[in-house]
């Protein structure tokens, strides 16, 4: 459910790396609570330099970035936990820890909240059951194929109720089949109230799902629609990319 | 998991490493404690001279009791003395008596006939015993008179150069135990980089992701200091009868070592064993914290 509450405003936002490198140039955009959008662009176009700004992995080099409230620019590094606590991220390689059973390291979502026992067994049923691996718990991550690591990182993400869900290439990995069933997840994770953004490359679920999408090109906001979807540029640009990436991948 | 799971964790994978810092820990404790005890009893033997008096004058086996008396009287009629004792040949013998009680064959081949009569000496001021020194050595009947004061400086020399020596090696020791704790930590820290990155990007907060890393380095003292204390104790009772019959003049020494079930003993010993863990948790947690401010940055 959307509402009218600001949940991230960028705010003249730039970010370069080093002297020459533009990441980012004079974003300013405002996502409300409850929004699921999209973040599409070419590789290196800057959707993860976004996604890091809002988890505070980063600093903007110029402009604010408020997320809930809180002015991340101005967090002292006492409380970046506190934001990260607010903003759950899944990551295009799962990030999961691979001596720590699929049980233990969505746990860890609820254990560093300081939640007891009970409180944390119920937790991880609760998403587990969510992203339909309660049968899986005691596995390790390499016995899980990628659709199901990536719903563990899903998981993990969501355990301790953040109010934000940043998805960076979530589906970069899968199959098209396991990439709807994450899609399908992350709907759901939605429509329970939390805030998604899921920066993708997946043109088929943009064109399908009909949602915000924020197309960024070269550093710059090139499109913000309501209902957006891969233009034909887009695309365009995406195969040559591919097709230039493979090239010298074959030379 | 909890901290001290996840540091138990840690040890477990890597016990070579575990096991150097440990018996770094060991040594530093060992060597710390052995010149820490043996500074301790210098100082109460030291404190047991000086509660002695500041002279003793032997008088001759000739010599009559009139003649200690004559010179008591001299001493005290200069007004300089806070008090004078005699003590008679009988008396030495029950001083020795008690002093030897446990040594049944000294006490046989000691009578009151071969022990002196002498008087024990206290200034009101130290200074003055120089002036009161020609009186003593020109009375009559007088064999030998001996200084506390002599033992005592004696005594301090020797604490001093245990103390230099000790404290020299206890510093180097320590440094070296925080060394080898900061390279192994440092070295573990950076095996689970990723696990600290994937921490600190889901709101792990500081003490979260350090504690376990700090709980190693203070278990790896912990131990250390448990290892040296039971060789220490082990030492100690297997010399117990030879500290004794040395020290065991000295009321505290007889106190704490007479008796095994003492509440003293076994005070003194817990308490030690408590100092030697809670100085090892502090030194392998000084070491930690220092590779954990260079490998993670916050």
């Amino acid at each position: 459910m959307i509402t009218d509450t600001a949940m991230i405003q960028f705010d003249h936002v730039s970010k370069e790396f080093g002297l020459s490198s533009k990441a980012l140039s004079d974003i300013t955009v405002e996502i409300k609570d409850g929004e699921f959008v999209f973040l599409i662009g070419k590789s290196g176009a800057g959707k993860s330099t976004l996604l890091r700004l809002i988890l505070r992995d980063i600093l903007p080099t110029t402009g604010t970035v408020i997320v809930d409230d809180w002015d991340v620019t101005k967090l002292p590094q006492s409380k970046i936990h506190l934001l990260r606590r607010k903003v759950g991220m899944v990551f295009q390689d799962f990030k999961l820890l691979i001596d720590r059973t699929i049980y233990e390291n969505i746990a860890l979502g609820l254990e560093i909240l300081g939640k007891s026992k009970e409180e944390t067994e119920k937790g991880v049923s609760e998403v587990l059951e969510l992203v339909g691996l309660s049968h899986k718990k005691n596995s390790f991550p390499l016995q899980l194929s990628a659709g199901e690591t990536q719903r563990v990182g899903i998981a993990r993400a969501i355990v301790g109720g953040p109010k934000i869900l940043l998805a960076d290439e979530p589906t970069g990995n899968l199959d098209p089949d396991t990439s709807l069933d994450i899609m399908q997840i992350l709907e759901e994770i939605n429509a329970l109230g939390t805030t998604i953004i899921v920066a993708t490359h997946n043109e088929s679920f943009v064109n399908n799902m009909k949602k915000r999408t924020i197309t960024i090109k070269d550093g710059e906001m090139a499109t913000d629609e309501e209902k957006g979807r891969y233009h034909q540029s887009e695309r365009a640009k995406q195969h040559h990319h591919h097709q230039h990436s493979s090239g010298h991948k074959e030379k | 998991m909890k901290p001290l799971r996840v540091s138990w964790t840690h040890i477990r994978r890597s016990p070579y490493q575990a096991l150097a810092a440990v018996l770094t820990m060991f040594l530093t404790f060992l060597v710390s404690g052995a010149f820490g005890l043996t500074v301790m009893t210098s100082l109460l033997v030291l404190k047991y001279f000086e509660s002695k008096p500041q002279a003793t004058v032997f008088f001759k086996d000739t010599a009559e009791k009139i003649q200690a008396d004559g010179l008591k009287t001299t001493l005290e009629a200069t007004g300089k003395t806070a008090s004078i004792k005699y003590v008679s040949k009988e008396d030495a013998l029950t001083i020795y008596k008690e002093q030897n009680k446990n040594d049944p064959l000294l006490l046989e081949m000691v009578n009151a006939d071969i022990l002196p009569a002498s008087l024990e000496v206290s200034a009101t001021d130290p200074r003055f015993l120089k002036e009161l020194e020609s009186i003593m050595k020109e009375a009559a009947g007088v064999e030998e008179v001996i200084y506390q004061k002599d033992v005592v400086d004696t005594l301090v020399a020797w604490t001093n150069a245990v103390r230099l020596v000790g404290g020299i090696l206890v510093v180097l020791l320590s440094l070296d135990s925080i060394l080898i704790v900061m390279t192994i930590i440092g070295m573990k820290v950076a095996l689970k980089k990723d696990e600290v990155e994937i921490l600190k990007l889901i709101g792990a907060s500081k003490w979260y992701i350090q504690l376990p890393f700090l709980l190693e380095g203070g278990l790896y003292g912990v131990l250390g200091g448990f290892m040296a204390w039971t060789v220490m104790l082990v030492l100690i009772l297997w010399f117990r009868m030879s500290i004794l019959s040395f020290l065991g003049i000295i009321p505290i020494i007889q106190a704490v070592l007479g008796n095994l079930l003492s509440s003293a003993f076994i005070g003194c010993t817990f308490g030690f064993l408590f100092i030697l863990s809670a100085l090892g948790f502090l030194l392998g947690g000084i070491g930690s914290l220092i590779a954990l401010k260079k490998y993670i940055a916050f």
